[in-house]
């Protein structure tokens, strides 16, 4: 086997030597071509301390989403957005600093094929790649193809994930492992789910690559919780209703700043 | 590109309409493209379907339940006075016939017997029609099982009268107001729902698609069709097989149980498609509800809506085994439009005293257009699979003529 750490690729470098600073990783979301000047979050997201910016490129089925990710794909595919125009958007910006990490449903990627895909994403200057909808036994056609073009895929694990396929799935993703934190869709819950603790201590017991906890993580304080068990969370929807009400890059810059107060607190008490 | 062969050659592929490849791979379609969340459940549902499959036990109560519950066998109709004003001798397979009116019912019970089996309590079901989600809570009810039904706003309005007969029966509906409010959607949001449920309930998909085992698995359970259907045909024809076998397709079940009992035979395989929702037809490969098929999708890869008369033919998609029976040449895919199917419900309903569902009308359409154009030649058999009966669709009709 090779060195994981010389293996891995910039999203995972990145987040490695941050993790390895003793940093609790943030993973803000945004959908793509959500609204006017959209990209204005990424920004605000770099400025308020975010380790790594996703990006959802909005699909019409959104089958693993719940009503506020449905909600803000309906409202960017309404306006026009498209996997085309949302690359070009990015492909405009300046570095931010921190990778970006584009997610979608495997139909999107299977489009044009991941191959033509993957190259799209790279000049777009997209680094990492998660599709909800594609498990480990069905992503060898675009694990392969996505490492040539120098994108890292990152395998999602669930808490009914077996121990022998964990192993897979943390052995095969890239950049980090996708934690989803409850049996469930995406969507802010009141609290951290039981099972999120569980299911970061199995991966990080069978691997050493980052894992960031996503699904259902809306506040500082289970930001600050699931820190304890993860190296990072990945806050969405909680951002997207904030979208959906109005609010703009600046309120989401403090919104963001809280969450990684938070998580700079807990790094503090547990070091 | 795909090469697709010439459906006029019909030399049967050797293990066509089988067991799935590996993965559950129909050609290069199927899979189990499902969250990681739904993975182990769907496993668990391939394991369990295998195992009850080879046991005599499970295979004996299912018959039982589909002839003392459903009334199975179904017969065979000839058409008498349509055949001869056709020129071909056509013959129905009456699933309008079974409890609940449609083929909907053999899956129904197949899948719900599994879920008792695998000791779940509750059957979770999308519906487009409302056929497939009666037939859901008549099962539910029949076994002591809790049933929830998800269903397009728009199909609700649709069809009124089936959302009173679930509810009747002991269901809970749940309307969706996602996208395009029909079974697409509903399709999404049952999927949505069984993702934070996997530990009690079984999602008892309707149709021929879905991650695996479920293609694979509802044809099995709706290839009761295809195997009376087959026997039949072999009692009553002088040629044995008919010349041409023909069925509906949406997602593409009972075309698919029909299609499963001639498979092997010279019969040439017809699917009927609405033109709205030619997934088959029209569709382009790629990924939706847990499976690789074809599906009608816009320049920039966004499934489209689907627009059909027939709700239960309002899917983009098709079952990734057509789409693989096209590919191979074994079944061809043709479309009927809303007034060919609307014209042909009516013209059974005179000449043969059955009035079909719209869904099924569009197999007959084709049937009358083929037999005019030549496409079906004077004196060819032709059996169609009549997958269900119009009591539905009075309202819809009542406004069209």
């Amino acid at each position: 086997m090779t060195n994981p750490t010389l293996a891995a690729g910039e999203v995972e470098r990145h987040l490695r030597a941050r993790r390895d600073g003793g940093r609790g990783l943030l993973m803000p979301y945004v959908t793509g071509g959500i609204a006017p000047g959209w990209t204005d979050y990424l920004s605000a997201f770099a400025d308020a301390g975010a380790d790594a910016i996703e990006v959802g490129l909005p699909f019409s089925d959104p089958t693993l989403d719940g009503v506020t990710i449905q909600r803000a794909s309906a409202a960017a595919l309404a306006r026009g957005a498209s996997t085309r125009r949302i690359l070009a958007d990015l492909a405009g910006l300046p570095d931010l600093g921190v990778p970006l990490v584009a997610s979608t449903y495997y139909n999107l990627v299977l489009h044009d094929g991941p191959e033509a895909f993957c190259a799209a994403l790279r000049r777009a200057g997209v680094a990492g790649l998660i599709v909800p909808d594609l498990p480990v036994h069905e992503a060898g056609e675009l694990m392969d193809v996505a490492a040539a073009a120098g994108v890292e895929p990152a395998l999602l694990a669930s808490p009914t994930t077996p121990p022998t396929r964990l192993a897979e799935i943390a052995a095969r993703s890239r950049g980090f492992v996708y934690a989803v934190s409850l049996m469930g869709t995406t969507g802010e819950r009141d609290g951290l789910a039981a099972s999120a603790a569980e299911l970061a201590g199995r991966i990080r017991r069978v691997s050493d690559r980052p894992v960031l906890l996503g699904f259902g993580i809306s506040t500082p304080d289970q930001a600050r919780r699931a820190r304890r068990h993860a190296d990072g969370v990945v806050v969405g929807a909680a951002v997207m209703r904030r979208v959906l009400d109005g609010a703009g890059p600046d309120d989401l810059r403090a919104f963001i700043a809280t969450l990684r107060q938070a998580l700079d607190q807990e790094c503090d008490r547990s070091g | 590109m795909r090469t697709v062969s010439p459906w006029w050659e019909p030399a049967p592929p050797d293990g066509t309409m089988g067991e799935p490849r590996a993965r559950g791979r129909f050609g290069d379609y199927g899979g189990r493209y499902a969250p990681e969340s739904l993975v182990e459940a769907c496993r668990e549902v391939d394991q369990a379907f295998r195992e009850a499959w080879a046991d005599p036990g499970f295979r004996g109560a299912l018959a039982r339940l589909l002839a003392v519950h459903a009334g199975r066998p179904t017969p065979l109709t000839p058409a008498g006075r349509l055949s001869e004003a056709l020129g071909v001798r056509l013959y129905l397979k009456r699933e309008d016939l079974t409890h609940t009116g449609s083929h909907k019912i053999n899956n129904v019970l197949g899948q719900a017997l599994l879920a008792t089996r695998m000791g779940r309590r509750r059957l979770i079901a999308e519906t487009g029609a409302g056929q497939h989600g009666v037939a859901t809570a008549t099962a539910a009810a029949l076994l002591g099982l809790d049933a929830t039904v998800f269903m397009g706003e728009r199909d609700i309005e649709r069809q009124a009268l089936n959302v009173f007969r679930m509810r009747m029966l002991g269901a809970e509906v749940v309307p969706v107001t996602t996208g395009s409010r029909t079974l697409k959607d509903a399709t999404s949001e049952a999927m949505r729902h069984w993702v934070g449920a996997t530990g009690d309930s079984h999602y008892c998909i309707g149709s021929v698609v879905g991650p695996d085992p479920y293609p694979w698995m509802v044809r099995e359970f709706q290839r009761v069709i295809g195997d009376e259907a087959r026997a039949q045909c072999a009692a009553e024809l002088r040629t044995g097989v008919p010349d041409h076998v023909v069925a509906c397709v949406g997602g593409g079940s009972n075309a698919a149980g029909t299609f499963a009992g001639f498979a092997d035979t010279t019969a040439r395989l017809v699917g009927v498609e609405a033109e709205g929702g030619a997934g088959a037809s029209r569709g382009r490969l790629g990924v939706l509800h847990g499976c690789r098929s074809l599906f009608l999708q816009d320049d920039d890869g966004q499934i489209t809506e689907a627009h059909s008369i027939a709700a239960g033919l309002d899917y983009p998609g098709v079952g990734p085994e057509h789409a693989h029976l096209r590919d191979l040449g074994r079944a061809r895919y043709v479309t009927v439009s809303d007034d060919e199917a609307a014209a042909a419900a009516v013209r059974l309903a005179r000449t043969e005293g059955i009035v079909p569902a719209l869904e099924s009308a569009h197999a007959l359409a084709w049937v009358i257009r083929a037999a005019a154009g030549g496409d079906l030649p004077a004196g060819s058999t032709v059996l169609m699979t009549l997958s269900g009966r119009g009591d539905k669709d009075v309202s819809t009709l009542k406004e069209l003529l």
